[in-house]
């Protein structure tokens, strides 16, 4: 059986910023508390022209410039994981197809399930190009994540996007292993026609992140018969700064493995993207042979975990794009009126 | 009227206890109980069930029958009487089958108490537990249940100069014991940097000096001082209770520092068991914020009025000092599953008085007093137990 890897990534990160002191000082609260609490110094905000669809575009068309010996009709499958794509009826993947010119002779969909849509659509991929099915899939985590004004969610819930390009040949990174660790956990949720998620307040911790994200870690760890200290890097998904130090912590990973894909602290929590914008940053800087550790959490509830080697294909991919450095970099501040603008959280004038 | 006795205890852990439920934790503390008592499930004459609000917690009334019914017991057709009365539901509940037992109404009764608070979000919870208070007159206007204890600590520091590091020390000296409490919620120690330096909940109390939210159950199994010795060598001899009212709303109150329901219950405690205040060496008082423990102490004239932080704060409620003030780590550190903590206060001073605290024993303790408190004071329950030598 062939192994399938990543053949390309693509990260994106819009470039306006709000941090936890602004958002505090709306509500009355302690904003600087609440961001060291959470680890947070500022979370990206998507601008007003922007959503999934657009981020998950960006993504894909910065993971195609990187390998342009692949033909984008040799792209059979493109799959859209996020929990806040525009439409409810209208898949995302489409427009994604369209604008990387994978159409039409393919298939599309999008996929939810909370923040683990964009490795459960890594995982699928895997599948489709080891049995020969398609050359190459397109796996895409991208998220507009809402928080509802007020709620603890707004100082964390942030949007980017990730699309990594699934294949078996030459893969920069090969997926030695993937495993996936799946209950019914109801600690976040949102119904249909809802605007803002529902959260089950502390039990989204020990029963639903810390158990699904151990569980997952360590039946791979045990599948794989590796030890923490053997990675290179380690990525966890992270709703904030604190738990995945702490999930990688207790697993036994430190937080120089972690440091690199903690993207968190700098652009708050990107949902579907989360671990995948990570795992960019971590290629960003990576050389072959380079080992990764993958975990990401969906709430509902289901981790996901990958074991990585880098190639010398990384080595590669060309060069000229941003990395996620630049990106995260790269940041507009904005005051709470702008960013309430920017979210359509002010109620406008109806259309007479 | 014949003596009681208490002849089995049995209490879960206490905690966020995601995977199990009302039921779950009800069977096990009777359970518990039961087996530790040495009767059989079928010598029972009655249940009693302390609950505060498991309908607005699990949106499930009428718990006292199900408790019979998931204790296996639905075919016995025992009479089951659900308590509700604020956090002190609870010790009502012991003292109602007292009663039954004392009046020879029943021989052998189960007093069990649960709550389950971590299937509802936070805010409901606090929301839940601010029902206790005066809907009508202080929730409305936006009085939080904090916000209402929070008055009552204002009102101490300014007449008694009680100060905050004098309060912090009461979560201090709570989460020690529960250090030593395998059951207890929280089993790590905190400094008195950390109850002051903890974000607000309401001003002067820090999150540190509230107790949490919290599942379990605790139960005790009850019957006549005459038949106690057939079942168990250690029997504990309800000594005597009082049980108080006050006005529900805190600004009808004639005192802010001084609860007057916890003065006359202890009154007819003390009165009805024949004992003193300095005979007690160990005490599970309610403290469900650190403002309560120290007008608890005072009210039941463990020490003298104003003087409550000041003692704590020296050391004379530490474990195995003057009086050992909850050993279990009370409220803040064992936990405040609301419907429990009268049950479980008795549980722990039962094993006190028993001997069976491990590293957490009181010496020499002949007198152990349980002080429970519903809504701000609107209730008060003491029960004053004693070993029977």
């Amino acid at each position: 059986m062939k192994t399938a890897g990543i053949v390309s990534y693509g990260g994106y990160v819009p470039r306006y910023r709000i941090t936890p002191e602004v958002i505090g000082a709306v509500w009355g609260n302690d904003g600087a508390a609440m961001g060291r609490g959470l680890n947070i110094r500022a979370k990206s905000v998507p601008g007003p022209d922007e959503d999934v669809i657009t981020m998950s575009v960006e993504a894909a068309r910065a993971a195609m410039a990187k390998v342009p010996w692949v033909s984008p009709k040799d792209v059979g499958a493109i799959y859209v994981g996020s929990e806040s794509h525009p439409y409810a009826v209208k898949p995302s993947a489409t427009i994604v197809a369209e604008a990387i010119e994978a159409a039409p002779v393919m298939t599309a969909a999008d996929y939810e399930f909370a923040c683990k849509a964009g490795t459960a659509a890594m995982q699928t991929c895997m599948g489709l190009t080891i049995s020969e099915m398609y050359k190459f899939g397109m796996a895409v985590g991208a998220d507009t994540s809402q928080g509802a004004p007020g709620d603890a969610l707004e100082y964390s819930a942030s949007a980017g996007a990730a699309a990594f390009l699934i294949g078996t040949e030459k893969p920069i990174a090969t997926i030695n292993h993937t495993l996936s660790y799946t209950t019914d956990t109801p600690d976040f949720w949102r119904r249909e026609g809802q605007r803002y998620p529902s959260h089950g307040g502390r039990f989204t911790g020990e029963p639903a992140y810390f158990k699904h994200v151990l569980s997952c870690a360590q039946l791979l760890l045990k599948k794989t018969g590796t030890k923490p200290e053997e990675y290179d890097y380690a990525v966890f998904h992270q709703p904030n700064g604190k738990f995945p130090l702490r999930a990688g912590k207790q697993l036994g990973f430190s937080e120089k493995q972690i440091d690199t894909g903690l993207l968190v602290r700098e652009i708050g929590n990107t949902y579907s993207g989360a671990i995948m914008v990570g795992l960019c940053a971590i290629f960003d800087v990576a050389k072959p042979g380079d080992r990764i550790f993958a975990v990401g959490y969906g709430s509902g509830a289901g981790s996901d975990g990958f074991d990585l080697t880098v190639t010398d294909e990384i080595k590669e991919l060309k060069k000229g794009g941003r990395t996620m450095a630049d990106m995260v970099a790269d940041a507009v501040p904005l005051d709470y009126a702008t960013y309430a603008k920017y979210r359509g959280k002010i109620l406008m004038r109806e259309v007479a | 009227m014949r003596d009681v006795a208490v002849i089995g205890i049995g209490e879960t852990a206490f905690g966020e206890l995601w995977d199990k439920s009302f039921r779950d934790l009800g069977i096990e503390a009777g359970l518990k109980a039961i087996e530790d008592s040495g009767i059989m499930a079928q010598d029972l004459d009655a249940i009693y069930v302390g609950n505060m609000s498991a309908g607005k917690f699990i949106d499930q009334e009428h718990v006292s029958a199900l408790v019979a019914d998931y204790s296996g017991l639905a075919d016995a057709h025992l009479p089951t009487v659900r308590v509700e009365g604020g956090g002190a539901c609870g010790a009502i509940a012991i003292g109602q089958a007292a009663m039954a037992i004392a009046s020879s109404k029943h021989d052998i009764v189960i007093v069990g108490g649960a709550e389950k608070m971590t299937d509802v979000a936070d805010v409901r919870a606090g929301e839940i537990l601010g029902a206790t208070a005066d809907q009508e007159w202080e929730s409305v206007f936006g009085a939080t249940f904090a916000g209402l204890y929070a008055m009552m600590a204002r009102r101490h520091m300014y007449e008694h100069g009680t100060t905050r590091e004098q309060m912090a020390s009461v979560a201090v000296k709570n989460h020690r014991n529960g250090a030593l409490n395998p059951n207890a919620q929280f089993q790590k120690e905190i400094t008195l940097e950390t109850v002051l330096k903890s974000g607000w909940v309401a001003e002067p109390l820090t999150v540190f000096d509230c107790a949490p939210l919290s599942d379990g159950a605790a139960a005790v199994v009850m019957c006549g001082m005459d038949r106690a010795r057939k079942f168990t060598d250690t029997p504990i001899r309800l000594l005597g209770s009082g049980q108080a009212s006050d006005f529900l709303a805190l600004h009808d109150r004639r005192d802010l520092t001084t609860m007057d329901a916890t003065v006359v219950a202890g009154k007819r405690a003390f009165h009805a068991a024949g004992v003193t205040p300095e005979q007690v060496k160990v005490a599970e008082v309610h403290d469900n914020f650190t403002i309560s423990e120290i007008m608890a102490i005072e009210d039941l004239r463990f020490v003298k009025k104003g003087l409550g932080g000041m003692a704590t704060e020296e050391g004379e409620t530490a474990l195995n000092a003057r009086i050992s003030v909850n050993t279990s780590g009370g409220l803040k550190a064992r936990g405040q599953p609301v419907g429990a903590v009268g049950i479980a206060q008795a549980v722990e001073i039962v094993r006190q008085l028993r001997g069976e605290a491990g590293k957490r024993q009181v010496q020499g303790a002949e007198v152990g007093l349980t002080h429970t408190l519903g809504g701000t004071g609107a209730t008060a329950v003491v029960h004053l137990f004693g070993r029977v030598n």
